[in-house]
């Protein structure tokens, strides 16, 4: 108790020093927790998304590749699959549903997703939550188009208002598909999937506006008007992917080897579960760097802590010798520098939670366009209490360099300092 | 007859260094309240004797009995718990914490002793102020001031409280006044002694400076009763 209240007024009377010292731990802490933080959320966030899909199938490529640019939408696909083997792939037996998946195009920066309705009914993220329409609902028309709710939020649609679809990803389009414009007939509820950030049209809706393209490009002399497509067939050539939901998880690798032996041309079906697991230690190794700088500047934090309390021990020395005339024990002069190492360890890492929501507060949706996920509001985990712990740990280690210190001197100067 | 010796020194020999003897004492004996001045020159071992007084360092042979407790036979906590119950210090300059308060600092005793504690009469702050108001302290400079706003004359007034609060049975003074003028020397050795006979304290005053020996019953030259050749420095 002693000690404690000393240890606090001492601070309190250096408090600059103190303050630099706290700012400095606060914002090592910051980083750390930060890091940690965007490490599970982003495992979450991925594993969210794809919770509902027993398989996913694509043209033959890299497992993570497929998984990548199929759910996420982070990279583009090299081939597509036709639309025969689609058939096929739904016809096999154990299949329960298939959801196919064309992407290509984009509205304004965001990925257009061109799927069937089965998709709103198959669909499943975190956990098992199926997508749920804020306003309107799914397309009956062929020029309709259900919105994500960031790209809703963002661009500020309304059910029933207009809008027309670039070709090519990126927001930088030069081609677009003004002569078919698009009407929003419902907007998705906030999932923290990528689907938010997707405007989805219907298959038929895809083949529409480039049924006078060829190539990448409008066919010259070609035009079709709007209501003239709507005579075609349109049916598609060609889709980018499948997720298939099977009747039972005991079919998955006896559906998987028969996609990846289809005759009719070279498909990859990956299960998501896995893929993602291969693609976590692609990124535990970048993961571990960043921690690693994490706890080195953390350290470095606790190293200017060290210096700024040894620095402060010479002025001290009268200080000390007092207290021993009182009837302070050397070890209480040790434990006077180790609680003062501890209650600025300890302000910093209040400090830096509060930092670490403050952040998430403010920049939680920049981030969320930018990463396709936001770090939610929750309570520090398990790990979390453990770093802060470890933070803690060391603090006291760290205390224990000016605490010897402070424990020599009242040792070696006694009463008998003269200054 | 004399009262029973507070402190009761014999045969005491000391040294910093291994090779080398610092203090050499056959035999000094202060009776129990009363006041007594020890003169010696910088470097006579002054420094050194209060810190045998005090418990911080032992004696290499020879015995020093405080209050019936032979020091030299004590474990250092046992040594520092009876420094802080029984010995109050006053020191030449610098005597207070910078972060406490000036009543603050007149409790400081108190964190380390339950004894000093237990001795007071009434409450802590309310003694501290009596003290600090016995001392000539006006209530203001005691509330508003932080302590180094105050006079190195004010200073050691707030030292003498401290070294006063719960009544320590020895106080023990190391040139408490060599940062006064000879006006407030006089004046707060005065109040010292004032203090220290309301509390039955008694009181050893180290200095340098004979001009303030009248004032006390005793002498004790530190030179004529220091064997130890050309007495001894401190590290």
């Amino acid at each position: 108790m002693t000690l404690l209240s000393l240890a606090a007024k001492s601070l309190a009377n250096r408090r600059f020093t103190s303050i630099l010292t706290v700012s400095t731990i606060a914002l090592s802490v910051l980083l750390l927790l930060g890091v940690e933080r965007m490490r599970t959320e982003a495992r979450e966030a991925f594993t969210s998304t794809v919770s509902g899909t027993d398989l996913i199938v694509g043209a033959r490529t890299g497992a993570v590749q497929l998984l990548l640019y199929s759910v996420f939408h982070i990279g583009t696909a090299t081939n597509n699959i036709t639309w025969q083997s689609y058939r096929d792939i739904a016809a096999l037996p154990g299949v329960a549903w298939t959801v196919p998946i064309s992407l290509g195009d984009s509205h304004r920066g965001h990925r257009v997703m061109g799927t069937e309705a089965a998709f709103f009914e198959h669909y499943r993220y975190a956990r098992d939550r199926r997508v749920a329409f804020a306003a309107g609902s799914t397309f009956d028309d062929l020029y309709d188009a259900v919105l994500g709710a960031e790209v809703a939020a963002r661009l500020g649609y309304r059910i029933g208002e207009a809008l027309v679809i670039a070709h090519g990803a990126g927001s930088a389009s030069v081609l677009d598909h003004g002569d078919k414009p698009f009407r929003v007939a419902g907007i998705l509820e906030r999932t923290g999937t990528p689907v938010d950030r997707t405007v989805i049209v219907s298959l038929a809706g895809i083949e529409a506006i480039h049924a006078d393209w060829a190539g990448g490009v409008p066919v010259p002399g070609r035009r079709l008007d709007a209501d003239a497509v709507r005579e075609l067939d349109l049916t598609p050539d060609a889709i980018t992917a499948v997720l298939v939901g099977l009747s039972s998880r005991v079919h998955t690798f006896r559906v998987q080897r028969l996609v990846n032996e289809y005759p009719g041309e070279p498909l990859l079906a990956i299960l998501p579960g896995v893929t993602l697991a291969e693609l976590w230690n692609v990124m535990g190794v970048v993961e571990g760097a960043l921690m690693a700088i994490s706890v080195l500047v953390v350290l470095v934090g606790l190293g200017g802590m060290v210096t700024a309390l040894v620095t402060g021990l010479n002025e001290r020395r009268r200080e000390i010798a007092v207290l021993r005339s009182v009837g302070a024990r050397p070890w209480q002069v040790l434990g006077l520098l180790v609680v003062e190492a501890m209650f600025l360890a300890a302000a910093g890492i209040v400090i830096g939670l509060l930092l670490l929501y403050a952040v998430i507060g403010t920049a939680g949706g920049a981030l969320e366009s930018h990463l396709g996920f936001s770090p939610a509001w929750r309570m520090p985990g398990l790990v979390e209490w453990l770093m802060l712990g470890g933070v803690l740990a060391a603090a006291l280690l760290a205390g224990l360099v000016p605490g010897m210190r402070a424990y020599r001197y009242s040792l070696s100067d006694g009463l008998a300092l003269r200054l | 007859m004399a009262a029973a010796p507070i402190i009761d020194i014999a045969d005491l020999v000391f040294g910093w260094k291994r090779n080398e003897v610092t203090l050499d004492i056959p035999a000094l004996s202060v009776e129990s309240g009363s006041r007594v001045f020890v003169q010696g020159p910088s470097g006579s071992g002054k420094s050194t004797l209060l810190n045998l007084l005090g418990g911080i360092i032992v004696p290499r042979a020879g015995r020093i009995r405080v209050l019936d407790e032979d020091l030299g036979a004590l474990p250092a906590a046992a040594r520092d718990r009876f420094r802080a119950d029984h010995v109050g210090f006053i020191f030449q300059q610098f005597n207070l914490v910078p972060y406490l308060d000036v009543v603050d600092n007149v409790l400081l005793p108190l964190r380390f002793s339950a004894a000093r504690r237990a001795r007071l009469d009434g409450d802590a702050r309310d003694v501290a102020r009596r003290l600090l108001a016995d001392l000539g302290l006006s209530t203001a400079d005691v509330d508003t001031r932080r302590t180094h706003e105050l006079s190195v004359g004010q200073q050691q007034r707030v030292a003498a409280a401290r070294a006063l609060l719960g009544a320590p049975e020895l106080v023990i003074a190391d040139e408490p006044t060599s940062s006064l003028d000879v006006k407030h020397r006089e004046a707060f050795l005065a109040l010292l002694e004032a203090e220290c006979a309301r509390s039955g304290a008694t009181l050893v005053f180290v200095s340098h400076d004979p001009a303030l020996a009248p004032m006390f019953d005793r002498v004790v030259d530190l030179v004529q009763i220091n064997r130890a050749p050309g007495g001894g420095q401190v590290p």
